[in-house]
């Protein structure tokens, strides 16, 4: 498309509905029926959302206060949602499992977060922003979304400044700006490291506030185990009061999910200890679509795993990039050596030699896939760790490759890489006892961010009325890959800005029929919640759930992580199919069910873990070509590089369970582009 | 490494707790200390026994919601969060006693969590800027001195984990209500309801039965995030002014 | 519905139009503002010994002149009383707002730790409360010796000429026989010196001046001072009696 013609787009459609020929998981699903109505409105893209906005219908102020809405998770999209819904006049109830809504791990995003103020004068718009935007998710959004998020991106930074967000400022008391994750506008603001810090309290004591006015009801400590659903209709959820051990209904016109993401079906990543996929998936298994599920993104940059002792990972700022250069030794016996003794010419920058354009700075799938393959081939650093293969042998690896201050420290001086990196520089030295400043520092990709969760329509609704679904644990913005900085900016753009505006359509309906907790629907979902927490306690086997989720994530990590391919996908599906039989007779769990019971609670998350991580593969499986964070070892170019295949996966898979031994059911969602053109990705 | 555990053990808020002794062997020094606390677990329930209950969430030093003393200092002996303590500040043979957070306005839950939900409600009582969704200014409107935008990002990086209470032997929560008194008082936006602010947090801070302060310095030294005790000195300042302007 | 009892081990609400003239730092701030009074004080009164390097006559003619001071619109020993009633009150102030502080903290921490360590404090900082007890009872027995004359020791302690006569008071007190009334007040001064060195820097800290942590170096070092002026003032006039200097 010519420059600039996007501002008369037509609606002339770009591409053409893709055709799959290839099928790679026959016998593993069920094709559906196409999906053909996510309620996108049309007209010229810039249009699109005042135009929803306008056609949507309002909530008399006087009735706010009679709609009862349950929101699950605080993190941004979900503490922002409660703050706005609740100074609007609704009832919310918000949940989360934390023992405050102020820990929920959007807390720990470090870099930045994106808005096209455009405040450098650099050319950035709204246009650009949705450009790099779906461009950076490899083409697998869907459109009317991404721009609706550029959109409000703007009001977002306004909101948080107004609410005490202390970003990063310029002498003259303006905000600072940096460029991040390999864009050429600068449009990322930040507060230090530790912005998501920074927005989530900001969202929280907005919440507070609502919780002191009344209008939010906050119940910490709590964990949502089921969705009740009466006459089609999300109703509320069951929930199980983590210090009683109590089971308890609770019931709304609206139920929320802002849940956040599932990596830790990896076992190791860098989510919370508790961030889990139970709500969502709960929600799936009642009717709701899961979208994208293989789509992960790894992020190139965390400290490597020092052993089997290892409980999780912790990220290093992406920036780090922009002054580190990474190699490995081009010798493997140069391997367990001081890397200081190693001379410059025995050390092969790989990323700078490979991808000469971008060099360090190349996309954090290709990033991670580099790193990846020089470990392989032996020549990673750092501790040597036991793998197992497909074979079943067990073969030692390094998983690490150098990140090197070393010339940056040269040309900058020691001070300058001191205030440009010293929180995450210490935090690296107290976890490894290294000191980056003298030895290179050792990084390894790890799971970071998924871009697949329930499907959602333009409204953040899913395929089940009344329950929508916001932030990370929708599949809604970031396609196949998330650019840096677009997470915070996309929770807090479905928590402020879209998804109060979005659900006034479905509330406009509302107050819906009065239902207590006799009404069969609530029993039933509350006696299924009560069966399984039961069978759980009653197994009393020879396993941890630890042990058990820790095998998952090595299967996980092994066959759909960063290079996946038909066979080992196939034999992954099998794998998990024996340790949810394993885990359904053999796992143990002591205490009781009916106090804190930390073993309980984990339980239930990795028997949904299970469930999802078989999802993904047949998911991985299915998707036969190479997108953004996900990497199909059969489609790639003759360098390596990921190949699309717009021809035959230009779509959204939307999966319906389909049923306890069934066959998930694929639904397609095609991604028809009218504002943007697609392209294949180069960074050579 | 070998170590000696003495961990406070205590079934729920109303049974009496104490310490229980624990042998663990097989620690690596590259451990994380919660880390260590999960190879325990593994053990006890190997034996049949209830693992022990203990916050935590991220593991990388921000949530907040690991809290656990240990011998004697508040997340244990380096200036960190109790999940980013590494075995290698311990040594072979050492014994380490590891207690919840003591203090009435944190009951304790189970084992070494405890409710920490006073700090809620000192932030509903005033610990936010009025700004509701779509009112906002431009965010360049205003302009923000940058070392008052610094001073306030620096207390703002407190994580609510509640070291600074556990470390006071008074049991004061002056360093938290500070930091935010700090955080919000610097900033332009937060002058409306600076005085209101301060006095309706200090009413939450002593109705939740928090104690005073004595200025002794335990908080700030505990604080995992280095909150200077300087925000205490401005909490002071504030709460005097506002009363002087009543 | 059953989620509405949720809160397990919620100890209380919300309040609203907290009386923050009430609060812990009102007590602290009154806590400090009485303590410069004393500090104010004690500054003065040791002026007030170090006039016995002058002499008998230029002692006697200060502790006189204090008694006049202001008259005629004054009563005799009207500013005495004035201060007296002043200090009373500061007295009155800081001791309840310490007890009151000192329960908060009581009932904070029904359950100690079994193992607790200081990182930060300093010793000066940890003993206010007992050693402000010392100083109260010292100052009874100070009032009950010099005030009151009642206890005052040695030969002919209770002669007319020595109760009469502030400075042979003073030094009748710090006779070489009486060794160990010099310990008692040279004990006392030591308690006084920790009390300020934290009270000084503590009461700026309460009344907000520490606002860095340069401001925060200054009160430290204030803290310093106070003490060792004050306490190293009081403690001359004791150790040149004792050793036959003032005589």
């Amino acid at each position: 498309m010519a420059a600039g013609t996007h501002y008369l787009p037509g609606l002339t459609p770009t591409n053409e509905a893709s055709v799959q020929k290839s099928d790679d998981a026959a016998g593993y699903y069920v094709l559906g029926d196409k999906l053909v109505d996510p309620k996108t409105p049309t007209g010229p893209i810039a249009d699109r959302w005042t135009t929803r906005k306008f056609e949507n219908r309002l909530v008399n102020p006087a009735n706010r206060r009679k709609l009862d809405v349950i929101i699950v998770g605080t993190g941004l999209a979900g503490g922002a949602a409660a703050a706005t819904l609740g100074e609007a006049g609704y009832n919310v109830k918000s949940f989360c499992y934390q023992d405050s809504p102020r820990r929920a791990h959007s807390i720990a995003a470090q870099g930045g977060i994106n808005a096209s103020k455009n405040y450098k004068s650099d050319g950035d718009s709204d246009y650009r922003l949705f450009y790099d935007t779906v461009k950076g998710g490899d083409y697998r959004s869907r459109e009317s979304n991404v721009y609706r998020l550029a959109e409000v991106s703007t009001n977002i930074i306004d909101q948080c400044v107004a609410q005490g967000v202390p970003f990063a400022r310029e002498y003259g008391g303006l905000l600072d700006n940096r460029s991040f994750g390999g864009v050429q506008v600068s449009r990322t603001f930040y507060a230090r490291g530790q912005t998501g810090q920074q927005l989530l309290l900001g969202a929280y004591q907005a919440m507070e506030r609502q919780v002191a006015a009344g209008t939010v009801e906050q119940f910490t400590r709590h964990e949502m185990l089921d969705v009740i659903i009466v006459d089609d209709r999300a109703r509320g959820i069951v929930a199980r009061d983590m210090v009683t051990g109590e089971i308890e209904t609770h019931l709304a016109d609206a139920v929320v999910l802002a849940t956040g993401g599932y990596g830790n079906v990896f076992y190791l990543s860098t989510n919370a200890m508790g961030s889990n996929v139970m709500a969502a998936w709960r929600a799936h298994r009642k009717g709701a679509y899961m979208a994208n599920p293989c789509y992960t993104q790894i992020h190139p940059t965390c400290i490597p795993v020092t052993g089997a002792h290892q409980s999780k990972l912790t990220l290093m700022s992406e920036s780090l990039r922009n002054d580190g250069r990474i190699w490995v030794p081009k010798k493997a016996e140069d391997c367990t050596k001081d890397p200081r003794e190693i001379p410059e010419d025995d050390r092969d920058y790989f990323l700078e030699r490979i991808y000469p354009a971008f060099g360090n700075l190349v996309p954090r799938d290709i990033a991670s896939r580099a790193a990846k393959y020089m470990c392989d081939e032996g020549r990673g650093v750092g501790p040597e760790v036991d793998e197992t293969q497909a074979d079943g042998t067990v073969k030692k690896f390094r998983r690490g490759v150098y990140l090197d201050l070393g010339a940056a420290i040269e040309r900058l001086g020691k001070d300058k890489i001191e205030e440009k990196y010293d929180n995450l520089l210490d935090m690296y030295e107290r976890i490894t006892g290294e000191n980056p400043y003298e030895v290179p520092m050792r990084i390894y990709p790890a799971v970071h961010y998924v871009m697949g969760g329930l499907w959602v329509d333009y409204e953040l609704q899913t395929s089940i009325t009344g329950l929508f679904c916001t932030g990370e644990a929708n599949f809604s913005d970031h396609g196949a890959n998330r650019l840096g900085a677009s997470a915070l900016m996309q929770g807090l753009a479905d928590g402020y800005f879209v998804l109060p505006n979005t659900i006034t359509d479905y509330l406009a309906d509302g107050p819906f029929d009065k239902i207590d907790e006799s009404h069969p629907a609530v029993v039933e979902a509350l006696e299924g919640v009560t069966s399984r927490v039961e069978k759980l306690m009653s197994i009393n086997g020879e396993r941890s759930v630890e042990s058990i989720h820790k095998e998952l994530g090595q299967i996980m990590w092994e066959y759909c992580g960063m290079d996946r391919r038909e066979e080992g996908l196939k034999t992954a599906i099998g794998l998990i199919r024996e340790l949810k039989k394993e885990f359904w007779t053999n796992v143990k769990v002591l205490g009781s069910a009916d106090s804190l019971n930390q073993d309980l609670e984990k339980a239930n998350r990795v028997a949904d873990f299970i469930e999802l991580g078989e999802l993904m593969c047949i998911d991985a499986l299915n998707r036969r070509e190479s997108c953004g964070g996900h990497f199909r070892g059969e489609s790639q170019t003759e360098e390596g590089e990921a190949l699309r295949h717009d021809d035959e996966f230009s779509y959204v898979a939307a999966w319906e369970f389909g049923g306890e031994d069934g066959a998930p059911i694929l639904h397609k969602e095609d991604l028809i582009y009218t504002a943007i053109e697609m392209k294949q990705r180069s960074y050579k | 490494m070998k170590l000696t555990l003495k961990i406070w053990r205590q079934a729920n808020a109303s049974e009496k707790g104490a310490l229980k002794t624990y042998e663990l062997d097989g620690v690596s020094s590259d451990m994380s200390f919660l880390e260590m606390l999960d190879l325990l677990n593994e053990q006890l329930l190997h034996n049949d026994e209830e693992p022990i209950a203990f916050d935590s969430d991220c593991r990388e030093g921000i949530c907040g919601m690991c809290s656990l003393m240990i011998n004697g200092e508040a997340h244990g002996p380096e200036v960190t969060t109790t999940c980013q303590l590494h075995m290698r500040s311990f040594k072979d043979g050492d014994t380490i006693t590891i207690e919840p957070w003591r203090a009435s306005s944190f009951p304790i839950v189970k084992d070494l969590i405890v409710d920490r939900s006073a700090f809620d409600r000192i932030i509903q009582n005033g610990g936010y800027i009025s700004a509701n969704t779509g009112s906002a200014p431009e965010a360049n409107s205003v302009p923000a001195p940058r070392d008052k935008a610094q001073r306030a990002f620096n207390t703002a990086t407190c994580i609510g984990c509640g070291a600074c209470v556990a470390a006071c032997p008074n049991g004061s929560a002056s360093l938290f209500l500070g930091a935010k008194i700090t955080h919000l008082g610097e900033l332009p936006q937060g002058q409306p309801e600076r005085y209101s602010r301060v006095q309706s947090m200090v009413g939450q801070h002593d109705a939740e039965g928090f104690g005073g302060c004595t200025n002794i310095g335990e908080c700030a030294a505990a604080c995992p995030k280095e909150i200077p005790l300087d925000v205490i000195s401005q909490l002071n300042k504030d709460l005097r002014k506002s009363l002087i302007l009543g | 519905m059953r989620g509405s009892s949720v809160r397990a081990v919620a100890t209380t609400t919300l309040i609203k139009g907290a009386r923050s003239t009430r609060s812990t730092i009102a007590l602290k701030l009154l806590m400090a503002a009485s303590g410069i009074v004393f500090i104010l004080f004690v500054l003065l009164h040791m002026y007030g010994n170090l006039k016995a390097f002058s002499g008998e006559l230029a002692y006697n003619e200060y502790a006189e002149h204090l008694r006049t001071f202001g008259e005629p619109m004054l009563p005799y020993g009207g500013l005495l009383w004035i201060l007296r009633v002043v200090l009373l009150a500061s007295l009155v102030a800081h001791v309840g707002s310490a007890v009151a502080l000192s329960m908060r903290a009581h009932a904070q921490r029904p359950v100690k730790y079994a193992v607790k360590k200081n990182k930060a404090s300093s010793l000066s900082s940890r003993t206010m409360r007992w050693g402000g007890v010392a100083l109260l009872l010292f100052v009874v027995w100070h009032l009950l010796q010099f005030t009151i004359v009642k206890i005052n020791v040695g030969e002919g302690g209770q002669a007319v000429d020595i109760t009469e006569n502030p400075y042979r008071l003073l030094t009748a007190a710090f006779q070489p026989e009486q060794w160990w009334m010099v310990l008692i007040y040279l004990f006392a001064m030591l308690a006084l010196a920790f009390h300020l060195h934290h009270g000084t820097f503590s009461a700026i800290q309460t009344l907000g001046f520490t606002n860095t942590a340069e401001s925060r170096a200054r009160a430290r070092v204030a803290g310093w001072v106070v003490a060792i002026v004050i306490a190293g003032g009081f403690s001359l006039v004791p150790l040149f009696t004792v050793f036959g200097v003032i005589s």
